[in-house]
């Protein structure tokens, strides 16, 4: 960088001004936020863990698609909102006990997401269209999905009924958390959201493991790279692509459920909101790293659980996309995510 | 004339839904612009956002007339474009599509918050007026005289069209489409790589709000709800049905677009589903969009083939 380039002073200046803005008005507002108390930081510190490995498991099926394929598969969201309806649902229409609807649910989201890529996505791959197209089909079929949904489920929240949640053991109720006392601070845990933490999390390796250890996980990424060098080397492009989205669909599907446990308020539109979250947290974290997502989610989660806890619950929707903002400036590849030279 | 307006009518375009169809058709073109020059950027919903309430908030508080106030929004949007465009416009592909609909979600946002802002700021400062109301928080500004004409935005289609047919051969269009085609390559050929694609994110945003300001003189009602994600992605998705490798093809995709959802009414809660099952077809079987030239031309030739064909056989029964 040259300094004498008067548009690169300009902007550094104004970086400068704006920086030195944020931090005046973060100090003026300080006393003030620390007057309110915000109630137990600890305690918000448990709900940005299981919140946030919501948001990660979540997230991992976009990242998945986007670093096999290159491409935004915008259905996820759509394919993450059934998964929530098929556990949601095997246990209302025939009392499917409630072990046994997160396999259920993530057979079922994997078995959509390879239905999303052979209606959405192989006719195009056929065809050499952009990957802008792409996206674009994804768009069509996430409409397709949610305007099923709402045909078959209609549009009133539904949930898992309270007499089966209690089928969990040691009554995983919300009514009675634990207390643990730790380093002398007291976490009050549900064992509901250890067991959603703890799932999430086991996916999660399970997904690192299967990338990074095995003889598939190997294929994954030759086709990642180059996909002729792939097909060279007599690895079926076609089966690890609709094997991609069959584990992005069972994330998604797993997420689901666990979101329904999480939250009593499931409708055909939960995907919508989830679809933005999922795109942040990846972008935060570094896109096609699965730390990256795990980190990235904890983060979206921080900031909303905290934005709520000090009295800005009207920001928590702006300041993800104020840190990605200033993330991707200063480190456009994401926070763990690693950066590529593009040569002419 | 009339017995056009009521067979349109008929299959569910009303006066209204045309008039928005060329608004979608603005507004596809302005993303177009951008596209053109490689920049996958989504912000065009922001500032549509931008240049719907500024023009809106000049005619009803301000009691402009109401084509200074769509000018006024345009500029608006154009002006938020250039601290926007320097920063953002290093990234490419994804991060750019991500960093531009973060600016539209903080776009929503502050306009969503901004009555509590400034009330805000006034208590801190020890105000004794009662703060302003701009923007009325989620319930959004209601009560919109309708004055956006067909006739004025069929004008400013065409306008906007002229403008992009001239683009292609200018030294911008060029520089534009080098820039698409290799950024490095074109900025070792001497052209100015940020100048250009600054210009062109100015351009399209300043064509976002001209839309959002039309748009907002239409609806009678505006609201930070209806310009966010979703939003960003339709424009998006008018675009690239119509077609991006013609200036035509975005104001095909926005026109259908729009009418498709209107047209399918009468099939009542399928109307969605049929929707994107329409969409899905579409774009299988032409990924290059309703616009894209090679598929004209194929039509032509099919076309020619066939009227050849016919003629073939009249000229051989008049030999028979």
């Amino acid at each position: 960088m040259q300094a004498s380039n008067p548009v690169l002073k300009l902007k550094s200046a104004a970086i400068t001004a704006l920086v030195m803005l944020g931090l005046a008005l973060l100090a003026y507002e300080l006393p003030d936020i620390l007057d309110k108390k915000v109630l137990s930081p600890e305690q918000h510190l448990t709900t940005v863990i299981w919140v946030g490995s919501v948001y990660s498991l979540f997230a991992l099926g976009y990242a998945l698609v986007f670093s096999i394929l290159g491409v935004l598969n915008l259905s996820h969201s759509a394919v993450f909102m059934w998964g929530g309806y098929i556990g949601v649902m095997s246990v209302i229409r025939y009392d499917v006990p409630i072990y046994y609807t997160l396999p259920l649910a993530m057979l079922g989201g994997g078995i959509i997401g390879v239905l999303v890529d052979l209606i959405a996505f192989a006719p195009l791959r056929r065809r050499n269209a952009p990957r802008i197209s792409q996206l674009i089909s994804s768009l069509g079929a996430s409409a397709v999905l949610v305007n099923l949904a709402q045909l078959e489920f209609g549009t009133s929240p539904e949930r898992f009924p309270r007499t089966t949640l209690k089928e969990l053991p040691y009554e995983a109720t919300v009514a009675r958390p634990y207390t643990i006392g730790w380093l002398g601070a007291e976490f009050r845990i549900t064992p509901l959201q250890v067991s959603i933490v703890v799932i999430a999390f086991a996916l999660m390796f399970l997904l690192q493991y299967l990338v990074a250890r095995t003889k598939t996980g190997k294929a994954m990424r030759v086709v990642a790279f180059n996909q002729k060098v792939a097909g060279l080397l007599s690895i079926s492009v076609g089966g690890i692509f609709r094997l991609t989205f069959f584990l992005a669909g069972a994330l998604a599907g797993a997420a689901g459920v666990l979101y329904a446990l999480a939250y009593p308020s499931l409708t055909p539109f939960t995907g919508d909101e989830m679809a933005l979250k999922g795109l942040t947290v990846i972008v935060l974290g570094g896109l096609g790293s699965i730390r990256g997502a795990v980190l990235g989610g904890l983060l979206v989660a921080a900031f909303e659980v905290y934005a709520t806890a000090i009295g800005y619950s009207w920001l928590k929707d702006a300041l993800p996309f104020v840190a990605l903002f200033l993330i991707l400036l200063f480190r456009p590849q994401g926070l763990l995510g690693e950066a590529t030279v593009k040569r002419a | 004339m009339g017995f056009v307006s009521d067979a349109l009518a008929s299959i569910g375009l009303n006066e209204f839904v045309i008039t928005l169809m060329f608004v979608n058709a603005i507004l596809a073109m302005s993303i177009y612009l951008t596209l053109y020059g490689g920049m996958f950027s989504l912000a065009n919903a922001g500032f549509m956002a931008i240049g719907s309430y500024v023009s809106v908030i000049l005619t009803q508080s301000h009691d402009w007339p109401f084509l200074p106030a769509i000018l006024a929004g345009m500029v608006a949007a154009g002006l938020i474009a250039i601290p926007i465009g320097l920063p953002v416009l290093r990234l490419r592909d994804i991060y750019l599509a991500i960093a531009t609909i973060g600016f539209v979600e903080i776009t929503r946002i502050m306009i969503l918050n901004l009555d509590k802002i400034i009330a805000e700021a006034y208590t801190r400062l020890h105000m004794e007026s009662e703060p302003p109301k701009i923007t009325n928080g989620p319930l959004g500004i209601t009560g919109i005289p309708v004055e956006t004409k067909l006739e004025y935005l069929v004008v400013t289609v065409i306008i906007l069209s002229y403008f992009m047919i001239r683009m292609h051969r200018s030294r911008f269009g060029r520089a534009l489409a080098a820039i698409r085609q290799d950024e490095n390559v074109a900025a070792s050929q001497g052209i100015n790589v940020v100048y250009y694609k600054n210009a062109a994110f100015i351009l399209g945003a300043m064509m976002a709000g001209l839309g959002g300001g039309f748009s907002g003189h239409l609806s009678r009602i505006i609201q930070p709800g209806s310009y966010g994600f979703g939003t960003a992605v339709d424009i998006l998705a008018y675009s690239v049905l119509g077609g991006i490798s013609s200036w035509y093809g975005p104001i095909l995709g926005g026109l259908a677009l729009t009418a498709l959802p209107e047209v399918l009414r009468p099939l009542k809660e399928y109307t969605g589903l049929i929707n994107g099952v329409v969409l899905l077809i579409f774009i299988a079987y032409l990924p290059g969009g309703l616009g894209d030239p090679a598929l004209w031309r194929s039509v032509r030739k099919t076309v020619g083939r066939i009227i050849n064909f016919i003629n073939k056989g009249k000229t051989a029964d008049a030999g028979a």
